[in-house]
């Protein structure tokens, strides 16, 4: 779906020494299906998916872990730690993924409160540090704070995640400002992660200039989930070149766009 | 026959028969490729599963992928 103008100005994308084709990652929660689920991060075109550790059901042993429908081959599995409340249990729960998986990446969740689901700065700086140190390419996800992106990239995150809006909230990119200041100030990557709602915010959120967008819920709860898997592969394109053309200036007053001379008396 | 051993796993109290953590996830009718096995909080490898031995009081976590953001 990207056009040759667009790849050809575009720099790779690279995380932790990976270079990947699609700025856009998707999760893999929440879907009303497996098939839907696969089919619409197919439409995504995303390279990078993430997935959750969790228990074991024992009372269903025939329930399928979500490896029996995306073939690791084909995407890189990132693991999260959500859910989790404390630096001990993300860097549990890390553990647990490196294990399971294929790579020894990271989405790093640590989380405070649980009606907005904000990052615990102290907990995810602690558990950043300490997941480096394993070995770990850590990608932290942040509330869009300046401050801490920096700290995390000082930590050596492989990158920083800051959220467009609280997780699975679908309110969109809500302080562009802060976003771009993180983008310009760090050399890491930027991957905005959470809050997207639609298209245009994914659009708009591209536009900053950050590296890339992560998302879950605006594609497994949209009424159409497939569909909205390819809007939001065109949106992340569309931004993105968008950025790299780089917009007109925004002005307070009307400039005609045409001639004003050669008007009839 | 043994006596079962009483172990915690995922939470659930459960009386197994004795044996290895490989034997464990086979009573279980999991297959080991696709659990991870966190044996009194210490990640046991897969080569390492059929050489540990489960005994009474051990927590035993197994988990896997699911879907997630």
């Amino acid at each position: 779906m990207t056009t040759a103008v667009e790849t050809a100005r575009d720099t790779p994308f690279t995380i932790g020494g990976r270079t990947f084709q699609s700025r856009l990652m998707v999760g893999t929660g929440k879907y009303r299906d497996n098939e839907t689920m696969v089919r619409a991060i197919e439409a995504s075109g995303a390279e990078i998916v993430t997935v959750a550790v969790r228990r074991v059901n024992l009372d269903r042993t025939k329930e399928e872990g979500v490896l029996h429908h995306l073939d690791p081959k084909r995407f890189f599995l990132l693991a999260n730690t959500a859910g989790c409340y404390s630096a001990d249990d993300a860097v549990r729960y890390a553990r647990l993924g490196r294990e399971a998986g294929f790579n020894d990446f990271v989405k790093l969740e640590v989380i405070g409160d649980q009606e907005t689901l904000l990052p615990d700065v102290a907990g995810l700086l602690e558990a950043a540090k300490t997941l480096v140190q394993d070995g770990f390419k850590v990608l932290a996800y942040s509330n869009e704070d300046l401050i801490t992106a920096l700290r995390l990239e000082n930590a050596g995150c492989a990158a920083v995640m800051p959220l467009a809006s609280p997780i699975g909230s679908g309110l969109g990119l809500l302080n562009p400002f802060s976003v771009r200041t993180i983008k310009r100030r760090l050399s890491v990557p930027v991957v905005v992660d959470a809050g997207v709602g639609t298209a245009s915010d994914a659009c708009v959120t591209m536009e900053q200039g950050v590296d890339g967008i992560l998302m879950n819920t605006a594609i497994a709860a949209a009424q159409d989930p497939v569909a909205m898997a390819h809007a939001m592969r065109l949106a992340v394109d569309a931004g993105r070149a968008a950025f790299l053309a780089g917009r007109m200036p925004r002005r307070e007053v009307a400039v005609p766009s045409s001639p004003v001379k050669g008007m009839l008396d | 026959m043994n006596a079962s051993v009483d172990v915690v796993v995922n939470g659930e109290p459960r009386a197994v028969a004795p044996g290895t953590l490989l034997e464990l996830l086979a009573a279980l009718g999991l297959d080991p490729r696709t659990v991870v096995v966190e044996h009194n909080r210490r990640i046991v490898r897969r080569p390492a599963l059929g050489e540990v031995t489960v005994a009474a009081g051990d927590t035993i976590e197994l988990v896997h992928f699911v879907g997630g953001g």
